[in-house]
């Protein structure tokens, strides 16, 4: 970490800089939060910051894919693999993109968001949390360097613990407890895992290592290291059945957070995993010489059923929600399974489009329980009179859960569908559309709370939620239908992603 | 993307209905009467062809395909719309007339569909709207109409499967012919058997249909039937299957509809008997057939509309639905009376549409010798104008009077009525009226002196044996049960007693199988409930138990595998 000081030659443009001032630019904002001190200017200045890490994020990808290859960025003129290098392909590129736009979406509906759910003199260490835990998962994503994965993890995951517990829910302290005890149960497995590799291959730089360990062949301590690395990640993206601290998580902690961490947290960690599948181990240890596919298959399938048929019983949407998170993972780990371009493209283009949808549900959500007072199925009783707007975009985002063309989540489940058809696996396709029937059910719970049954009798205010917040909520609902109707750009990218991971960073 | 698109009928009805829910009064009745006349106008605009270009995942839509055939259909849905939007401007339900022209401008978007993706779009979009019609036709829809999604839900995914598996086995994304050679094949003709009310998936149609609104059932009972029949007609022209499969719906039909007491039930049932007819006729797959097909979807929706709204009418006026309840009408309400009777006999008798379309059918199943075929119409042709036809009007509108207070129906509802007449009588006075349209040249005359007088006796005959078994008729109305009955009433029963009182009343219940099904339904709330294992927030200990469990698992099976 004493590294991270780019020197900024004057002679040298910014654009080359590009990987280094997507992390700095949220990591800087955080102290200059804390200085601030103030609710609004604290806002400000992370509202500015994930602007323009947004920016950097979006430039950063055109780079990659007009450049069709890797970029490798040398932290502090130190050359790799002595020094940390970052190095961004299509993948990270991509999901970092994802990241940011979370970010963009999320910020400004903080505003009013935040000021009802946490404590005025809180504020400003929320925001500065908030800005960390951005940091945490770019640098985990654009990092080349297995321990620099680790610092950035557990910055990420410290920061997070905190915006948990800043929930107004007094089990939101709970929470944020056992998500602290199984993140880093998950963390040292990681650290572990990596210890072993770092003993075989004496390098922590991720392309040199994968380099090296091909000339290793199948050692046993490899195969140990792997183990440890595939839990310990498995843990922290919430694969069924280490999925348990997630919907204690997403339920208590404040909505903002909600949205953010469902949209990215688990995300990052999904990059995490397929980086070491394809691109450290390489895909044939993986999944032709040791069946990890095998189980992985078995949790994807026991994940895609499962938490979906726990969702439908769930009185509290946010719950409810969380659940549907954990069922939805199993279709990207689904896709990691086969082991395919088709399956990792289904993967990657549902970790964007579940990114937006859950995203979008947990904003829009956020708005009804400012205007309701709570989650629980009873308090939204009639919300389709009360409040339309909200109550008809939570229902296309549902759809999009579903699946239903037109939205985005038909796009990465067809995908995924003509994935495994093209490995003759039909009885997975038809999976598939079983699971999504589910999906069908628990969204329907809400349809028929919020459109066939009358408001409880102590009314919530009618009205919509602010305009603040009902923005962005609005503009990921229709991000959900637009990628959708037009999935060129973002099946293409999706495409490339799965691509440069088999290619890995020769 | 071609420039006609945004001609497209199916597109501008659907936005219209999104207007139409948010205007009242003398706007709405202006605009749903403007619409299908705006839309039929459109369709008429565009010259023969494929129209498309939009890309969508890695394929090219070719989202509006006009030909003879898909011309034909689509005119006759925006008709079927105009009269039924006339008919329904005294309808006060807000839901109801938007959601008919979602669901109306759905099927003519699935009929113009040129690729399986549209056309499952449009699918897809037909059985919502259809939903939202029959939802709109009160509190004891609402579980009708949720049953019917389901069913219609199920037949997407077949559908869905269907498709995909059409594509990745290489089948070309046009909706063209489709040869049955495979699973995916037969799950698409699954898929459209659905929609056409094949048993034994079909009895969502007498559920469902007769709950809804008086004027509801009027624009059900056009559009996703004869969709159904159109894509049949499409993708399955001349299957060999479809003779039998179709002959049975019409039997099946024809003998519900012969005990079933409610009034619009029994035409209900009439419906599945005539789409099974038009089903067999698709089975023959020759020129004449598919013509009588095409040409009998239009005689059969304005007749049926006819009667059902007819019925429509009573039900306003009377708010009685069973034959039993009804009697004696015809003196309240002249006007009505003698539409149905003209509805009833526009089923087959000369000078009606009716006549000119059976018969063509019945000439191709001649044709092609098969003589049990055509003799097995013959029958149901006469069976559904009992039981159909006489029986509905003789019940509702003579027989004893039971003092039932009913004035003549209004002029909107008789304007409705009238339209249809009209056209009945047009297409039945002056064939080519409708031959010119059909998806093939034809040279068929029907009105020749030993047709005519065939059919007459046929008719004659009918009412004869009609009137003799009227008393045995009686008797048995309602004394069936459908299908439906078996998750409507006997599976959640006995669900319920699995679930609710545990396996010691399930003993009488049901068998084994049953207590089996029903501890697994008490074991999945017991695990997945709120409460239960799978829900509950577990100890941390327990959480990395699983870690280790898992880690564990891992690794062994890198050692030993």
């Amino acid at each position: 970490m004493t590294n991270l000081q780019p020197t900024i030659a004057p002679d040298t443009l910014l654009t080359q800089h590009l990987p280094i001032l997507l992390v700095i630019v949220p990591l800087l904002s955080a102290p200059l939060i804390v200085l601030l001190r103030r609710s609004f200017l604290s806002w400000l200045v992370a509202m500015i910051a994930s602007v323009a890490a947004f920016g950097i994020a979006a430039l950063l990808l055109q780079q990659v894919l007009a450049s069709d290859g890797v970029i490798a960025y040398a932290i502090g003129n130190w050359e790799a693999p002595l020094g940390i290098e970052l190095r961004v392909d299509a993948v990270n590129a991509f999901v970092a993109f994802i990241v940011a736009l979370v970010g963009v979406f999320v910020l400004p509906y903080c505003r009013i968001g935040i000021a009802a759910e946490v404590r005025q003199e809180e504020h400003y260490l929320f925001y500065a949390m908030l800005m960390l835990c951005l940091c945490g998962l770019l640098g985990i994503l654009l990092t080349g360097d297995a321990f620099n994965v680790f610092v950035f993890l557990e910055i990420s995951s410290l920061a997070t613990y905190v915006l948990i517990a800043m929930g107004r829910d007094r089990r939101a302290l709970v929470a944020s407890y056992q998500y602290l005890l199984m993140g880093t149960v998950g963390a040292t497995l990681y650290v572990i895992g990596i210890g072993i590799l770092y003993l075989q291959t004496g390098t922590l730089n991720l392309a040199d290592m994968a380099q090296r360990l091909s000339g290793v062949g199948d050692v046993r301590a490899t195969l140990a290291a792997l183990a440890f690395i595939t839990v310990g990640v498995s843990l922290k993206i919430a694969l069924f059945p280490l999925h348990l601290w997630l919907p204690n998580a997403y339920a208590y902690s404040p909505s903002a957070v909600s949205a953010f961490l469902a949209a990215t947290a688990t995300k990052v960690s999904i990059y995490v995993l397929m980086r070491y599948y394809f691109t450290v181990f390489g895909a044939v240890t993986v999944f032709d010489a040791h069946n990890t596919g095998m189980i992985l298959l078995a949790l994807s399938l026991a994940a895609m059923f499962i938490p979906a048929v726990v969702a439908i019983f769930q009185r509290d949407v946010k719950r409810l929600l969380a659940y549907s998170s954990v069922s939805q993972i199993g279709y990207i780990t689904l896709g990691i399974s086969l082991g395919t371009v088709g399956g990792l493209t289904a993967a990657i283009a549902h970790l964007f489009n579940h990114a937006l949808t859950k995203g979008a549900l947990f904003l829009v959500l956020g708005g009804i329980v400012l205007r309701c007072g709570g989650a629980n199925l009873d308090r939204l009783a009639g919300i389709g009179r009360t409040m339309p707007v909200a109550a008809f975009a939570f229902v296309i985002g549902g759809l999009s859960l579903i699946g239903i063309p037109g939205t985005a989540g038909f796009i990465s489940k067809w995908y995924l569908v003509t994935a495994a058809m093209a490995e003759g696996q039909w009885w997975l396709a038809g999976a598939v559309m079983m699971s999504s029937l589910l999906a069908v059910i628990y969204v329907w719970r809400f349809v028929e709370v919020a459109y066939f049954q009358a408001p409880p009798d102590d009314h919530p205010p009618v009205g919509e939620a602010p305009l603040s917040m009902r923005v962005p909520a609005l503009l990921m609902v229709g991000a959900c239908v637009y990628f959708g109707l037009d999935a060129t750009w973002s099946g293409e990218v999706a495409t490339r992603a799965a691509t440069a991971l088999l290619e890995g960073w020769q | 993307m071609a420039a006609e698109l945004f001609q497209h009928p199916g597109g501008w009805l659907i936005l219209g209905g999104i207007v139409l829910a948010f205007v009242r009064g003398t706007p709405r009745a202006v605009l749903s009467m403007a619409l299908p006349v705006l839309a039929l106008g459109l369709l008429w605009g565009i010259a023969d062809g494929v129209y498309g270009g939009v890309a969508f995942l890695d394929f090219r839509l070719d989202a509006l395909r006009v030909d003879r055939l898909s011309r034909l259909f689509a005119t006759v849905f925006l008709l079927a719309l105009f009269v039924g939007s006339i008919y329904a401007i005294r309808q006060q339900s807000r839901i109801e007339l938007p959601a008919a022209f979602v669901y109306g401008g759905a099927a003519v978007g699935a009929v113009l569909a040129g690729d399986l993706l549209t056309l499952f779009v449009f699918w897809e979009l037909m059985a919502i709207g259809s939903t939202l019609v029959i939802w709109a036709g009160g509190r004891e829809a609402y579980p009708a109409a949720m049953r019917y999604l389901m069913v219609h839900l199920f037949g997407g995914v077949v559908l869905m499967a269907g498709i995909t598996g059409h594509l990745a086995g290489g089948g070309s994304l046009r909706f063209e012919a489709i040869a049955l050679d495979g699973l995916p094949q037969w799950l698409i003709l699954a898929g459209f058997l659905i929609n056409a009310g094949a048993f034994p998936l079909g009895s969502w149609l007498p559920d469902a249909y007769p709950r809804a609104s008086w004027s509801g059932m009027v624009f059900l009972s056009a559009f996703t039937t004869k969709t159904a029949v159109y894509v049949l007609m499409r993708g399955f022209p001349g299957a060999e299957i479809l003779i039998p499969i179709g002959l049975f719906m019409a039997g099946y039909g024809l003998i519900y509809a012969l005990v079933e007491n409610g009034a619009r039930r029994v035409l209900a049932y009439a419906i599945i008997n005539q789409v099974g007819f038009m089903v067999a006729g698709i089975g023959i797959g020759s020129e004449m057939a598919l013509n009588g097909v095409a040409a009998h979807a239009f005689a059969h929706i304005v007749y049926k509309a006819l009667l059902l709204m007819a019925m429509g009418a009573v039900i306003v006026q009377t708010g009685k639905r069973d034959c039993t309840e009804l009697g004696g009408l015809a003196r309240q309400m002249p006007v009505t009376c003698g539409f149905a009777i003209f509805g009833a006999l526009a089923m087959s008798a000369p000078l009606t549409a009716g006549f000119i379309t059976k018969s063509l059918v019945l000439q191709a199943a001649a044709d092609a010798h098969l003589t049990w075929v055509w003799l097995g119409m013959m029958v149901i042709a006469a069976g559904v104008f009992l039981a159909a036809g006489l029986k509905i009007v003789v019940f509702v509108f003579f027989g004893a009077p039971r003092d039932l207070d009913a004035t003549e129906a209004p002029a909107s509802q008789r304007w409705g009525m009238r339209l249809l007449a009209l056209m009945s009588l047009a297409v039945g006075c002056y064939p080519p009226l409708l031959y010119d349209l059909l998806p093939y040249a034809i040279d068929y005359q029907p009105y020749t002196g030993s047709h005519v007088v065939f059919q007459l006796q046929l008719l004659l005959a009918t009412a004869v044996v009609f009137f003799l078994m009227r008393d045995r008729l009686t008797q048995l109305l309602g004394s069936l049960r459908d299908i439906d009955w078996l998750y409507r009433s006997l599976g959640p029963r006995w669900v319920k007693a699995a679930v609710h009182t545990g396996s010691a009343k399930l003993a009488e219940a049901g068998g084994s199988t049953l207590r089996g099904l029903g501890s697994v339904l008490t074991g999945i709330r017991r695990h997945h409930g709120t409460s239960g294992v799978l829900a509950r927030t577990w100890p941390s200990g327990s959480m990395v138990l699983w870690v280790a469990i898992l880690l564990l698992m891992y690794l062994v099976l890198y050692y030993i595998v």
